[in-house]
Parts: structure tokens; C-alpha cells; sequence
């Protein structure tokens, strides 16, 4: 039963997603849209799933939602800060580039930490080592950088890797 | 339309639009590559987020009906400013484009670029 599961239905969360999506963003239930939602969810997942790579399992759902409202957060304070620095003068920024040790390891927590550095407050994430130990990030106004660095790790990448479990 | 609603909707639209405006006056300001990457990515997801919810409201109230394109677009949008800017930051390192002078931690770009450990133990 599972075969023909994997065989058939190989994403079924990606499957629902699509489904959904397909039908928000035209915002229709009729049936034509249904027909062309299923068609979407079954064949899209079928098409690409071969290419999928082994990515760790959420096992944490709870901590995923309340990681999901910190960031939700941290990138309201983040717009607010960044419109001050942009409404400040220029000349006392203090722009850098730090190197953050990576704890967590495979390539969607990496993306997810990577991600999040880029929408949080004043950081932007560059480059990741090719031996994925380091990350890269340019901070717009640098006070303290084992400050910074503390706080990427324990605000994000300690829950990051609660979630998966690593 | 009730004038309250309408009001609500009028600060929703004027607090995006004014986030979305500062996105791109820091693209003019700020002094390089690396740090105007900083504004539009940040500024401008509150800007637009703004901008979404005040559209939202609107066609709630005034169709009667629940619009959720906006929350996809919001979607999309998280899911994609920051690869944008990831990518165009690690583009800038690849072509060495000029940092602004006082920015610390200058002797990082060359390990960055290529992708190896840091020079020295920074942690």
C-alpha cells in the first residue's frame, strides 16, 4: 500500500499545499478549478519528486509555530529599526561583516537560519562556507559582535535546531 | 462606507506606503551595495504587508467577500526577499564590488568569496 502511496501521492503536504494554493489565487470553488487544483496537486509533486533530496523532518511542530511568531515579530521590529538607520545620518553607521559558526547541519535548516538572518533585524546572510561550518552575514550597524552572534544562535538557530531534531 | 473603516484602511495604506517610500529613499542614501541591500529587504516587506492587510479590509468590507490573495502574496514575498538578497550579496562578493571603507571585518570577504573557513577564529 505504501509503494503505490509513493508511487502515486509521493508529497502528499506538497500536494494539499498546491491544492490550496491553486485555488486561493483564483479565489474560486468551482469545479472547473477543483478539477484543475487536482490535476496540479497529483501531477506537479509526480514530476518533481525525483529531484526531491532527503531534508530533515519537522519533529517539533509546536516549537516550528512559536519560531514562526518570533520571526513574525522580530521582522515588524526589524522594519522599524532599519527606518531609523535609513532616516539617521549615514556617516555614524557602522557596517560589517561577521562570520556566525553553524551548529545546525543539512541544507533546509541551513536556509531556514539563512533566511530568517536575512529578514531579521539589520543582517543579511552572504555566503555560507563550502564545508557549511560558517555563514556569512553583512550587518548594516555593528555595536557588538559576540552580542550579535550570541543572539543569532540562541534567538534562532537553538529552536532551528529543536525543530529538526539536530 | 463606514468612516471608520475607511479610516483604518487609510492608515493601513499610508503605513505601507510610507515604509515602502523609505525602502527606496535608503536605496538612494545609504553609502554602498552592501549596506543599501539592507532597505528595500526590510523596509519594504513591512511596507507591503501594510499595503496588503489595507487591501484586505477593503474588499472584505466592501464585497462581502474574503480576498486571500494578499496572504499568498505575503507569502511568496517571505519566502522569496531573502533569497534575492542572498543572492545578490553573494553575487557583490564574487565581483568584488567595492565596500564601503570603515565597514569591519573587511578580511572575511575574501574567505566568503571562496567559500572557506575564516582567517582567524572570530567565535
Amino acid at each position: 500500500m505504501s509503494a503505490v502511496r509513493r508511487r502515486w501521492l509521493p508529497m502528499p503536504a506538497q500536494s494539499l499545499i498546491l491544492f490550496l494554493v491553486w485555488l486561493l489565487l483564483n479565489n474560486s470553488v468551482a469545479p472547473g478549478h477543483l478539477l484543475l487544483a487536482t490535476f496540479f496537486a497529483l501531477v506537479i509533486p509526480w514530476l518533481v519528486a525525483p529531484m526531491q533530496m532527503e531534508q530533515p523532518r519537522v519533529v517539533k511542530h509546536w516549537v516550528a509555530v512559536r519560531y514562526t511568531l518570533t520571526v513574525l515579530y522580530d521582522i515588524l521590529v526589524a522594519n522599524f529599526e532599519v527606518a531609523l538607520r535609513v532616516l539617521g545620518p549615514t556617516r555614524k553607521l557602522q557596517p560589517a561583516f561577521v562570520a556566525v559558526p553553524l551548529d545546525v547541519e543539512g541544507a533546509l535548516p541551513i536556509t531556514i537560519l539563512a533566511s530568517t538572518i536575512s529578514l531579521t533585524p539589520g543582517t543579511v546572510s552572504a555566503e555560507v562556507s563550502e564545508d557549511r561550518q560558517w555563514i556569512y552575514i553583512h550587518v548594516l550597524h555593528l555595536e557588538d559582535e559576540r552580542a550579535l552572534i550570541d543572539q543569532i544562535k540562541s534567538r534562532y538557530e537553538t529552536p532551528i535546531k529543536e525543530i529538526f531534531g539536530c | 462606507m463606514n468612516p471608520i473603516v475607511e479610516l483604518i484602511i487609510c492608515v493601513f495604506l499610508l503605513m505601507g506606503g510610507l515604509f515602502v517610500l523609505l525602502g527606496s529613499f535608503g536605496l538612494l542614501k545609504l553609502p554602498d551595495f552592501y549596506t543599501r541591500l539592507h532597505a528595500p529587504t526590510k523596509a519594504t516587506t513591512l511596507g507591503l504587508a501594510g499595503l496588503l492587510i489595507g487591501s484586505m479590509i477593503y474588499f472584505f468590507v466592501n464585497e462581502q467577500r474574503l480576498v486571500v490573495h494578499e496572504l499568498l502574496i505575503t507569502l511568496f514575498l517571505l519566502i522569496t526577499a531573502p533569497v534575492s538578497a542572498h543572492m545578490m550579496a553573494k553575487t557583490a562578493l564574487h565581483h568584488k564590488i567595492r565596500v564601503l571603507k570603515r565597514t569591519s571585518g573587511q578580511e572575511l570577504t575574501g574567505a566568503a568569496r571562496e567559500r572557506r573557513e575564516p582567517p582567524f577564529d572570530s567565535a
